[in-house]
């Protein structure tokens, strides 16, 4: 238990999960990001440049998401490594099939 | 906590090989499953687009407000779930049922979104005016030959779109159907939680992992949630993406 103490003062010292503080501040993270995207979709001057704002927009709150809601900011590594396979294995079929049906059929 | 003990990176250690409990294990590769099922049909979506022969295409039935706000509903559940665990891990157990049944019911709130939104693109009708004729999308001005040079004649044609209707219908009704059974069962499961903390020794701050594995699995929704919105509706109504 001491260890965790040490680890981060942003920890519950039960779980080694982030305190409500940082629960209140990312999910108002995700509102303003959330409507950052859609403020921006109206902007038309932006054109296709929009894509890859939405893009990183939309990379920050999965991150977040996933870091600090899911815990696996402090959780073990090997559950890490074992969702990310997942997720970029699933990423590659998608940019796959992109290619095959764009290139192929 | 009997079985249990904090390791010094903050999570838990458990008394297995890897040290980590092994319903979190078997979670966390479910998810990662998941998402190369969502992937797929995300894939097969984005691939199948701009394929339709007909209309009603994405620019013509989405509407990005209302789908933000049940963006907006969803993204508030995962902090409720979130909030409902830290309420369980201190022992607040008043805490927990009450963080626990308001992510059912945004939950709840987001399948009636979408049960709105598809109601909507179902009994979609096309409105326009033969004098106002320049802003109309391309499936749109397909009912402009209608117009026989009266100035003020107004049409109102139902242009539904089903999963019948085009290949855009039928990849989006199932991309976003599967995601509402993914949310029907999180509001099942969070709600049989609630039922069985109510029981004595049901739901215990000792027995925060059930409580954990269901969280990661609204979490995981919410998350595919992200990715849906960003991909299919904002990226959606820009022409040729």
């Amino acid at each position: 238990m001491a260890n965790a103490n040490e680890t981060s003062n942003h920890t519950n010292v039960e779980t080694g999960h982030p305190t409500k503080a940082t629960y209140f501040a990312v999910a108002m993270l995700l509102v303003v990001l959330t409507a950052i995207e859609v403020g921006i979709f109206y902007i038309e001057s932006l054109g296709h440049g929009i894509i890859p704002i939405l893009a990183i927009l939309s990379g920050a709150k999965f991150a977040l998401v996933v870091m600090f809601y899911m815990h696996l900011r402090y959780d073990a590594k090997l559950l890490t490594w074992l969702f990310l396979a997942g997720f970029f294995l699933a990423i590659t079929v998608v940019f796959a099939l992109l290619g095959l049906f764009h290139f192929f059929i | 906590m009997a079985q249990a003990e904090l390791a010094p990176g903050g999570h838990e250690e458990h008394q297995t090989t890897t040290g980590l409990s092994h319903k979190k294990l078997l979670m966390w590769a479910f998810l990662g499953s998941d998402c190369m099922f969502f992937g797929a049909l995300i894939a097969t979506y984005l691939v199948y687009k701009n394929q339709s022969l007909g209309g009603p295409l994405p620019e013509d039935v989405f509407d990005i407000l209302t789908t933000s706000t049940s963006t907006f509903v969803l993204l508030m559940s995962s902090m409720s779930m979130v909030l409902a665990y830290s309420a369980l891990t201190r022992g607040n157990m008043n805490g927990f049922r009450i963080w626990l049944l308001s992510t059912c019911i945004m939950g709840a709130t987001f399948l009636g979104f979408q049960v709105f939104e598809f109601n909507e693109f179902v009994n979609h009708e096309v409105h326009f005016e033969c004098s106002h004729l320049e802003d109309l999308t391309e499936f749109e001005r397909t009912f402009a030959d209608r117009c026989d040079g009266t100035v003020d004649e107004v049409f109102i044609e139902h242009a539904g779109l089903t999963p019948r209707t085009n290949l855009f219908g039928t990849t989006f009704f199932v991309l976003t159907g599967f995601h509402g059974g993914h949310v029907t069962l999180g509001v099942i499961w969070l709600l049989s939680m609630f039922f069985y903390s109510l029981r004595k020794g049901g739901i215990t701050p000792a027995k925060h992992e059930e409580v954990d594995l269901a969280a990661l699995y609204w979490h995981f929704v919410d998350i595919v949630w992200i990715i849906i919105f960003t991909v299919i509706y904002l990226f959606g109504v820009f022409p040729g993406f």
